[in-house]
């Protein structure tokens, strides 16, 4: 009952309530919606109209390198046990990836669940476990739940690398950049199960721009897209909610609560878009003690970049399509990324690999 | 003084090192193939890239092929590493059209296992010898020091006889020909991934673990005209179609909605992030058959208990050739690709 | 961003939640949304349930799309 199935037919009669003819850009800001968009072929439904562009939603493509190369540090020291969502075991570094640092030997390993990581702390005491904390505001509160739990249960051995971003901030930079034309955006479905529908209110007002709260199935893209078309048709913008079923006006506050408890906004590095005003989360100055950047002293390592030909910084702006990016699918493919939008398998790039060319392939 | 460190912003270190990427199934392990072993010890059965090699004895033609078994941990639900170390060389004799008949084995064992586990690995290998029809004719035995290996690694190697006229080879396949699968696919790999990182499902995933030779005699007894079999076991379904789309040099196009999967594997992939189409199977054939048989080879391998699910689920087809397209329950079109590293539970 | 996936509620032993994911279960923490009982869906991601789900909203969706849809075509 949860899981909207959408068959052929709806498929064709929701399609024809979208009848606006103009050249209409959308952005699906979250990762997960670029891979749902690319797995259903999205694309191929759509008039020719329609534009879809991926934004920056991709936790692991927005990651600053000075982040990563300071966890292959971590990595490489001798107490410490790496845990981590798989989504990070394959970013490259200056050193290569967590993945090869575990083909060296470096203790790393995966965990579902922030919870197993302190779990794993709890019963080696005489290890650090470091985990990779990062994701938007759906992860945040597990791993403030996770610090709790650590820190109601005296848990000492266990830090984080703090690599939490918030949408907001990056949606207010993206407006305020001229170069990117968007009419309608395609909101975070499961960020906003967290944060409501409230603090999107500023896109309609202040930038005229058409907003929908959108779930992941097919059918729910395909309604907030009609949403959209619609809203720019009549000129009325505001936050429309689609994901009613999961999405509440207020969000969690239960979830924002003990995200405030724990972390406080900084103004943060974001891969390809440089520093957004208190667009990241760091741990509260009382609960420095779980912060393994300052545990370990890595507060000051410094990074420089070499020129590669890398375009993610335009990508995740969606001002480039992977396709136009001269490395992609030659110099840059999953097995061998470049950057990060291939490496995540959410990223506009690794999905445009993986999925794509069901336009071009001939029935 | 913190250090700087210079990114090296190209193209990534070609892998210096062994990952176990490259034993996932995917393009690492095609890569590892060709540029070192093919490399250094090629012939022209090794080319052909075939499940079993097949050798002419006199007027006998012989499969012949080895597997080495290294799953973590070694007793999972649905098997163990015994039963998994002869299902998995049965079934690549099988799916060459060969009667399994003799199998050898060798163990390298860590120090410190305890021998009870190790006598029960050899009663469920035994077992499923018995049960598959073939013998362990021959065997060997080291031991290591603790920590050299994970507890037992165990390679079998095999040989059976294949009936003079049969001849299983992608080149046969044509635009038109049928795809069967035998059953609902991915339920090996999610059942290691959750056994081995301590996933609780309950009641736990398990795997598909069987021999398939009698089903896949029985097929080939109906006299249907078949033109290759694969399992489709590290990469997934997804990866042992591009193979044989590659080494046919023809298109597969799948239809998503006959893709048999368990809704128990369903709901625990969705969770992770996985996809069943990229996940291990070891008790599973792939089937390809001329149209005009396929209706029967799919009866005949529904009469089996392992088989009953089983279904047609797309065509070989002479457009996008070597690529595997699967139309979905849209009717769109997804390009499969090949699997590249390992499957990777995913949060974002 | 999120992979995020909807779950009935069997059992509830605070604050261990057992979902149903279609043949088999999982435990998961349901420190974010207390107040679930069994029978209730939720949303699991990272080990948590995070959002109720509301299977009125979810049958309104569905009705929807193959109702009210249905219209516009012979419009």
């Amino acid at each position: 009952m949860l899981k909207l199935k959408l068959n052929k037919i709806t498929v064709k009669k929701l399609l024809k309530g979208i009848n606006n003819e103009s050249h209409i850009r959308i952005m699906e800001v979250c990762g997960t919606h670029t891979m749902a968009i690319a797995k259903a072929g999205i694309k191929q439904l759509l008039p020719a109209n329609i534009e879809l562009i991926s934004g920056p939603g991709c936790p692991v493509c927005v990651t600053a390198q000075e982040d990563i190369e300071r966890i292959l540090i971590l990595a490489k020291k001798r107490e410490v046990i790496i845990t981590t969502f798989g989504d990070m075991l394959r970013v490259p570094g200056s050193t290569g990836s967590l993945q090869e640092m575990q083909a060296q030997g470096a203790d790393v390993r995966i965990v579902y669940s922030p919870l197993d990581a302190v779990n794993l702390a709890r019963n080696n005491p005489e290890k650090e476990i470091v985990f990779l904390a990062v994701g938007f505001e759906t992860t945040t509160p597990t791993v403030a739940f996770a610090l709790e739990d650590a820190h109601k249960t005296g848990v000492d051995n266990f830090s984080i690398v703090c690599m939490h971003k918030l949408v907001i901030p990056a949606l207010k930079a993206l407006l305020s950049d001229q170069e990117t034309e968007i009419h309608g955006f395609l909101l975070p479905g499961h960020v906003s199960t967290i944060i409501g529908t409230i603090p999107y209110e500023f896109i309609p007002r202040e930038y005229q721009r058409a907003c929908v709260v959108s779930g992941f199935e097919p059918g729910d893209i395909l309604e907030s897209i009609l949403f959209i078309s619609r809203q720019l048709e009549n000129a009325d913008y505001k936050v429309e909610n689609q994901y009613k079923r999961g999405v509440k006006t207020e969000g969690n506050k239960i979830a924002l609560e003990i995200m405030d408890k724990y972390f406080t906004p900084f103004n943060s590095l974001w891969r390809g878009m440089g520093e957004i005003k208190d667009s990241g989360l760091r741990l509260r100055p009382e609960y420095v003690q779980y912060d393994a950047i300052f545990k370990f002293g890595l507060q000051d390592t410094l990074v420089q970049l070499a020129p590669s030909g890398c375009i993610c910084g335009n990508i995740l702006k969606g001002i480039l399509k992977p396709e136009e990016c001269a490395l992609f699918s030659k110099m840059c493919t999953p097995a061998f990324p470049v950057g990060p939008c291939m490496v995540s398998s959410e990223g506009a790039c690794a999905a445009s690999y993986y999925y794509a060319g069901g336009e071009v392939i001939g029935r | 003084m913190q250090p700087v460190i210079i990114m090296r912003g190209v193209k990534l270190l070609a892998d210096e090192r062994i990952l176990l990427s490259h034993g996932a199934g995917g393009l690492k392990t095609q890569r590892l193939i060709r540029e070192v072993f093919q490399k250094n010890l090629g012939n022209a059965y090794l080319q052909q890239e075939l499940d079993s090699a097949l050798i002419k004895f006199s007027s006998h033609k012989i499969a012949f092929t080895t597997d080495s078994y290294v799953v973590s941990p070694i007793f999972f639900p649905g098997g163990d590493i015994g039963k998994l170390s002869v299902c998995g060389t049965v079934n690549d004799l099988a799916v060459m059209g060969a009667k399994p008949l003799y199998l050898t084995l060798g163990l390298i064992i860590e120090e410190g296992l305890p021998v009870e586990e190790l006598d029960k690995l050899m009663f469920s290998l035994g077992n499923t010898a018995r049960e598959a029809g073939v013998q362990i004719v021959a065997g060997d035995t080291k031991v290591v020091e603790h920590g050299a290996c994970d507890k037992i690694f165990i390679n079998t190697s095999g040989i059976g006889i294949v009936p003079p006229n049969l001849d299983l080879r992608p080149q046969k396949m044509v635009p038109g020909d049928k795809i069967i699968v035998s059953g609902p696919v991915g339920n090996h790999g999610i059942a290691i991934l959750a056994a081995r990182e301590s996933l609780d499902f309950s009641p736990p995933l398990a795997s598909d673990c069987t021999y398939l030779n009698y089903l896949i005699d029985g097929v080939l007894n109906t006299g249907a005209s078949i033109k290759c079999m694969r399992d489709p076991t590290r990469g997934g379904l997804a990866t042992t179609l591009n193979e044989l789309a590659q080494q046919a040099n023809l298109g597969i196009k799948l239809h998503e909605e006959a893709l048999p999967v368990q809704p128990q594997v369903k709901g625990a992939c969705s969770m992770l992030g996985l996809d069943p189409l990229y996940l291990a199977n070891e008790g599973k054939v792939i089937i390809v058959v001329a149209n005009k048989d396929a209706r029967q080879v799919l009866e005949e391998i529904r009469k089996y208990d392992i088989g009953k699910n089983a279904s047609i689920i797309g065509e070989v087809t002479d457009a996008h050739c070597s690529k595997v397209v699967m139309e979905t329950e849209l009717g769109t079109l997804r390009v499969l690709r090949m699997l590249e590293g390992d499957p990777l539970p995913r949060i974002c | 961003m999120c992979v995020a996936v909807p779950a009935k509620v069997l059992k509830v032993e605070e604050p261990w939640a057992e979902v149903d994911l279609e043949g088999t279960t999982f435990k998961i923490n349901m420190m974010l949304t207390p107040e679930v009982k069994v029978g209730d869906y939720v949303l699991i991601h990272a080990g948590f349930s995070i959002q109720h789900l509301s299977p009125d909203e979810a049958k309104d969706t569905l009705q929807l799309w193959e109702e009210y849809y249905a219209q516009i075509e012979t419009k």
